[in-house]
């Protein structure tokens, strides 16, 4: 969706509140950081997560969880491939997905086809979604000859246009001169408006017993706002022992995204794409983009999310509108009243 | 590794790995337990290299590779047998190399008979001891035979130098031959000389034998075997990478013989990016073997001395090396008398045999296995476990925990309380009735260890690496360091016996027990690397610490704890602390860390020229000859004298380093050549040969004989074995299982489980079937099974997953189950479960006493296991079920003419205690 076509480049109220001047063209060379009132701001600061030589690892959850203080999340195993952790959430900065598909990448074709007993009947009703081969699902051997094993480290977007902060009633939710999302863990009130505002349901509130840290407080990934001040790289990234999760300035890690997807697509992977890197997207761009092998969905990533106060503004508008002509209305009324 | 090239290590480091052209990892799941070094491989990918996986389960390392080949546990040697028959049969072997550098052109004994002659053993079996006589393995001995051309020298001696050897003593060298005037035929045509016993060997490895025995197609092996052979030879070279899936078998040592001989015929050895990559358990397993925590070996590769057969010092150095054979081994007296003069200083003098009396002699086998049995016995009192958990992490756990239940003391020193410090009061064994806390005596001490991060020392890593680590932080409350631990034990037990006069004491009394303390009472870790290191004790350069081990000198003027670590502290530097950043140095980085031997990286390096000394090519070029400065340089440290040129040849009567040709690349070896074939060394075989596991649904298709004749059985009530193959009750036991690591954990979860941010990655023991197993057995994914074996049943959460394919050998269907074995019983973890390796009974391989631990056979039912004493009637209905008895599975030798008969039952007989 270009930004002609959502309306972001038409002035408006919302331009003028603090925090978003020209928040939704995010094409500035200096990224948000600036429109949120730094001057002369470092680069901005991202993640690029090259899915494609993620080895499944999970250092990128325990440095994250180490370094940042951030407890346990559930001792559940879920059935899930190799993944206990499910998603991400007030206690889970980082999440790494595993997908098996019965798709070719590593051949394991055994030349073997087993007698299977009777299938299990199909499910009743067809609900339209994704098929992903649930584990354990019905298949013939004849299938058995391609699979491959996906795996993808995933964290908070640190969108260009981030709705969580355009909610935050408190301000605790902020633009870093880094151009990421923080929350200031003091000034939060566990309003919770920032939960149903990301578009990739990143940010929770954290659910605790009483005396957690932070219980009741909206959490997520900082990208290591304390250690980027100290000119170090984010915890995960740094643990990541196969680059997978590459670390740095923006601008810079989209050419590498770029020439890294050429390489892919010469080798025959295909269906390979970027993922959140367009400044055109419906968030602007994020600042955390992927190299995926496969449709976002596959990930349990959305395919295409726009920040849920893209329609802001024309509400505004609207309602700024109505409250003019019910001004104009009740002055009318008033002066209608006055003989 | 020792057998083959003369030295227990990996040949080469982890960053050569990128320049692989083709890395071929079997027996290994890289990615999850090795995933810094697997850096390396995804770099070789990236430069296009091809990554083949060969391994029973799809594992995070068969994602990331180009292929993945299922293949069924325990059936690698059938494998790696076809891909050498490939290559012989198709001439795809880099004949220069094999001429050269290795044994082919020997000529073997006449009196040796392979496996197919005798329906599946080697000539020399004593089918009363399980035991190999192997003097008919050695090479010819007979001078009425034409030799083959020029090559031929001379003859061996008559007598079999086996008889010096120990097999289970060779994990670190060479073994010994009386001396090495072999006869050749360069032609590698006789009909005996090992490269045609080697083909003939192997004739019968076929495709098809492959998609018999393995569930391997032709097609996919002969993708592999294109694959390697194509990215070999003077231009290119392949990678051979294992670690525990290849070790922890009966015939282990044999499979890792396997890609020994694959890669000397393709000439990958000494070369960048070729060689054979053994990685290591975890973080310091090399430095455990180099300066061992094994019963059988001494500092540097160092048998241990035996009762009777050692009793002086002559007779041990006489053993390790014979004076007149080629290589480094010879200088044994030298690296045994620095050792025994680190240990006791001025006590150790030439006139007392330098010590050695002092040293403990051993009287049998003291391995791990046999320990716990003697514990069963009562003929052990107390136990020392140092990060280590034989109640989960050992096989067999159940004969653990109840062995250790016999102790008098237990000494645990641990981060936590695991499972083998609190068995006496929450062990499966409590709830099943077999053990009442308040009947066991045993006396458990723990003590909180120090972690890495709060104590100095170093970490031998896979590559032969050492790495200092700096305390970063005090050990919390009265947690300690090992060293610090052992030096005040040492400390009080000396002052206990201060005034003895009792000889026996001696040895304890006149160690040297002098290290600088700190202000917290802690040894200095450096002070201990200096003695290991070694020093020069007399002359000019008293006090100044050896460069290298060459300065090393027999006759008491020098001292050195650990010979290939000399040089560690060249110039009283701390070398192991080198972090030069790899961006500041070549890529064979040798200013970071120090590697032994002598910081080499590649080992064998002199096989990346050719005999003449040039790089076999550009693109491999590594190390050289330099005509013009006369010695031998290149991006490494040579693995050869500097000065010593290729066209050396030894004069008559020559032995040790100096018998050493130009170019004879393999220099700890006997004959200076790397071993396509053993003529001794080995107590199971001169070749690969394929045996089934001890467990296992089929018969082997390839001899009557069904599993190494030579692996050690137990026979006793609580070692029960399952019927394989043909034998009834085997039907009971249908599936394979093989256990395993993930990334999550660390193996029994001691450093793990009690991590909350660790544990909750992988919370419960699960086993992965797959989906055709699930629906064979009803088990659903998420849902519990039970799996059974005769020794116990075990509980895990299902993973159904298409990583598992089922496998078509021996004419069956054959389904897999994996089981990761990080979790136990106890009380005190942040999560716990049952333990796959209580699942698993105690059968050895006879070269290094290891358990067969990555494969058997068992059962599986959904739901969960019975609770209390009905497990174990659970468990002996399936065993009564079966027809199990004393006899199952121990039989060492099966003959053709019936199931039994002249077969021996092997091992102890005896009831558990």
């Amino acid at each position: 969706m270009s930004p002609q076509q959502s309306g972001f480049s038409e002035t408006n109220l919302w331009d003028n509140l603090p925090g978003t001047k020209n928040g939704f063209s995010s094409t500035d060379p200096g990224g948000p950081a600036p429109d949120a009132g730094w001057e002369a701001p470092p680069s901005r600061k991202g993640f690029f997560t090259d899915t494609s030589i993620c080895i499944g690892c999970k250092a990128c959850e325990v440095a994250c969880k180490t370094w940042n203080g951030v407890p346990e999340d559930g001792l559940d195993m879920l059935g899930s491939s190799y993944d206990n952790t499910g998603a991400l959430g007030a206690s889970t900065w980082r999440h790494v997905a595993f997908i098996e598909q019965r798709k070719p990448l590593g051949s394991q074709d055994t030349g073997v086809t087993i007698t299977l007993p009777e299938p299990a009947p199909p499910p009743q009703v067809d609900l339209g979604m994704p098929a992903f081969g649930l584990p354990g699902a019905p298949g013939g051997g004849d299938e058995r000859s391609e699979f491959r094993w996906l795996m993808s480290s995933d964290v908070c977007k640190h969108c260009t246009n981030a709705a969580c902060l355009d909610v935050c009633p408190t301000g605790s939710l902020f633009r870093t001169e880094f151009g990421t999302v923080v929350v200031q863990e003091d000034i939060c009130n566990g309003c919770g408006y920032c939960v149903p505002a990301c578009p990739y349901g990143v940010i929770d509130r954290r659910i605790g017993e009483q005396g957690t840290k932070n219980v009741g407080i909206a959490q997520k990934c900082t990208l290591c706002y304390d250690r980027l001040g100290v000119d170090e790289t984010p915890a995960c990234a740094k643990a990541c022992p196969t680059q997978s999760i590459q670390f740095g300035d923006v601008d810079e890690l989209r050419e590498r995204a770029a020439k890294r997807l050429e390489t892919l697509h010469a080798g025959g992977l295909g269906e390979a794409r970027l993922y959140g890197e367009d400044p055109n997207n419906g968030v602007g761009g994020t600042g955390a983009f992927f190299l995926l092998l496969d449709e976002p969905e596959v990930y349990g990533f959305p395919p295409d999310p726009i920040v849920t106060t893209a329609d802001l503004p024309r509400m505004w508008k609207n309602a700024g509108m109505a409250a003019v002509g019910l001004l104009a209305a009740a002055v009318t009324v008033f002066a209608g009243r006055r003989p | 590794m020792g057998a083959s090239f003369g030295r227990g290590g990996a040949t080469g480091f982890l960053q050569d790995l990128q320049n692989a052209d083709c890395i071929v990892i079997q027996g290994s799941n890289m990615a999850e337990c090795h995933p810094v070094g697997f850096q390396w491989v995804m770099e070789a990918k990236a430069r296009g290299a091809r990554v083949i996986h060969v391994d029973p389960r799809f594992t995070r390392t068969s994602a990331l590779a180009d292929t993945h080949v299922p293949i069924r546990a325990g059936s690698d040697i059938v494998f790696l047998g076809a891909i050498i028959n490939y290559i012989v049969s198709n001439e795809k072997y880099f004949h220069e190399y094999v001429l050269n550098y290795t044994n082919a052109a020997n000529l073997v004994s006449k009196d040796f008979q392979d496996v197919d002659d005798l329906d599946g053993v080697f000539s020399g079996y004593d089918p009363q001891t399980g035991k190999y006589d192997t003097s008919s393995w050695a090479y010819d001995a007979n001078d009425d035979e034409p030799a083959g051309d020029a090559g031929g020298q001379g003859d061996e001696s008559e007598e079999s130098a086996s008889s010096r050897s120990a097999g289970h003593e060779l994990g670190g060298h060479g073994a010994a031959l009386e001396h090495t005037k072999v006869k050749r035929d360069e032609t590698l045509q006789h009909p005996r000389c090992v490269f045609q016993v080697l083909k003939r060997h192997y004739a019968r490895y076929t495709p098809e034998l492959v998609q018999e025995v393995c569930g391997v197609t032709p097609e996919q092996l002969l993708d592999v075997c294109e694959a390697v052979t194509s990215n070999s030879g003077r231009e290119r070279t392949t990678t051979w990478v294992y670690s525990v899936g290849w070790t922890h078998h009966t015939v282990g040592v044999q499979y890792i013989r396997g890609s020994a001989i694959i890669q000397l015929l393709l000439g990958n050895m000494g070369r960048p990016g070729g060689g054979i990559l053994a990685l290591r358990g975890h973080a310091s397993i090399q430095g455990s073997t180099d300066i061992p925590t094994l019963y059988n070996l001494l500092p540097g590769y160092l048998p241990m001395p035996m009762v009777g057969t050692h009793d002086s010092l002559d007779e041990y150095v006489a053993q390790i090396a014979s004076p007149d054979q080629k290589g480094f081994w010879t200088n044994a007296r030298t690296y045994t008398v620095n050792l025994l003069k680190a240990w006791w200083g001025d006590a150790a003098t030439a006139e007392n045999d330098f010590a050695f009396d002092y040293l403990p002699k051993l009287s049998g086998d003291h391995g791990t296995y046999a320990t716990v049995m003697s514990m069963l016995k009562d003929e052990i009192d107390g136990y020392f476990l140092l990060g280590q958990t034989p109640a989960v992490g050992s096989a067999h756990g159940r004969m653990q925990r109840l062995g250790l239940a016999h102790l008098k003391w237990l000494v645990v020193r641990d981060l936590n309380l695991i499972e083998s410090a609190t068995f006496w009061k929450d062990g499966p064994e409590i709830e099943t009735g077999e053990l009442r806390t308040e009947e066991i005596d045993t006396e458990v001490f723990f003590f909180p260890a120090a972690a890495h991060v709060e104590k100095d020392g170093t970490f031998t890593q896979t590559q032969r690496m050492l790495q200092w680590h700096h305390k970063a932080v005090e050990p919390p409350g009265d947690a300690q360091s090992e060293l610090a631990f052992f030096y005040l034990l040492g400390q009080k037990l000396r002052q206990r016996l201060a005034d003895s006069t009792d000889e026996r004491d001696r040895p304890l009394l006149d160690l040297t027990w002098d290290y600088p303390v700190d202000e917290h009472g802690d040894p200095s870790a450096e002070a201990v690397l200096a003695e290991i290191n070694g020093v020069h004790l007399t002359g000019e350069k008293a006090g100044v610490p050896l460069s290298t081990f060459n300065e090393m000198k027999p006759d008491g003027s020098t001292s050195g704890g650990c010979w290939i670590y000399a040089g560690v502290y060249a110039d009283g530097v701390n070398q192991s602390a080198r972090r030069k950043p790899g961006r500041e140095q070549s890529w064979v980085a040798p200013e970071w860390g120090w590697a032994w031997p002598a910081n080499r990286r590649i080992l064998y390096n002199r096989a990346a020229a050719d005999p003449d000394g040039k790089p076999w090519s550009e693109r491999k070029a590594y190390v050289w000859w330099d005509s013009e400065q006369e010695k031998w340089t290149g991006h490494d440290v040579p693995d050869f004298e500097l000065k010593k040129p290729p066209s050396y040849r030894p004069p008559e009567g020559a032995a040790g380093p100096a018998a050493l040709r130009g170019d004879d690349p393999f220099i700890m070896q006997a004959d200076g050549v790397g071993w396509l074939y053993a003529p001794t060394g080995l107590l199971d075989g001169p070749l690969p040969a394929h045996y089934e596991p001890q467990e296992s649904p089929i018969s082997n298709p390839m001899y009557s004989q069904q599993a190494s004749p030579t692996r050690e059985v137990f026979s006793r009530t609580d070692n029960y074995s399952n019927p394989s193959g043909d034998e009834p009750g085997a039907e009971v036991f249908p599936y394979v299982f093989t256990t395993y690591r993930l990334t999550e954990h660390h193996t029994a979860g001691g450093m793990s489980r009690w991590q909350p941010f660790l544990a909750e990655l992988q919370p419960e023991f699960f086993c992965e079937v797959s989906p055709e197993l699930a629906r064979q057995r009803g088990l659903v994914n998420n849902g519990w099974a039970t799996i059974i074996t005769a020794r116990t049943a075990v509980e895990a959460r299902v993973l159904v997953t298409d990583r598992v394919v089922p496998l078509r050998a021996g004419g069956k269907e054959i389904h897999q189950i994996g089981l990761p074995y990080h979790w136990g019983i106890g009380g005190d973890a942040v999560v716990t479960g049952d333990s796959a390796n209580d699942l698993l009974g105690v059968t050895l391989d006879p070269n290094v006493h290891i358990q067969e631990s990555k494969v058997a056979s068992c059962d599986i039912q959904p739901g969960r296991r019975p609770r209390g004493p009905a497990l174990l009637d659970y468990v002996a209905a399936y065993r009564k079920r079966a027809g199990i008895t004393l006899d199952t599975g121990n039989e060492l030798r099966n003959l053709a003419s019936g199931a039994n008969g002249g077969s021996r039952s092997g091992g102890v007989k005896e009831g558990a205690s």
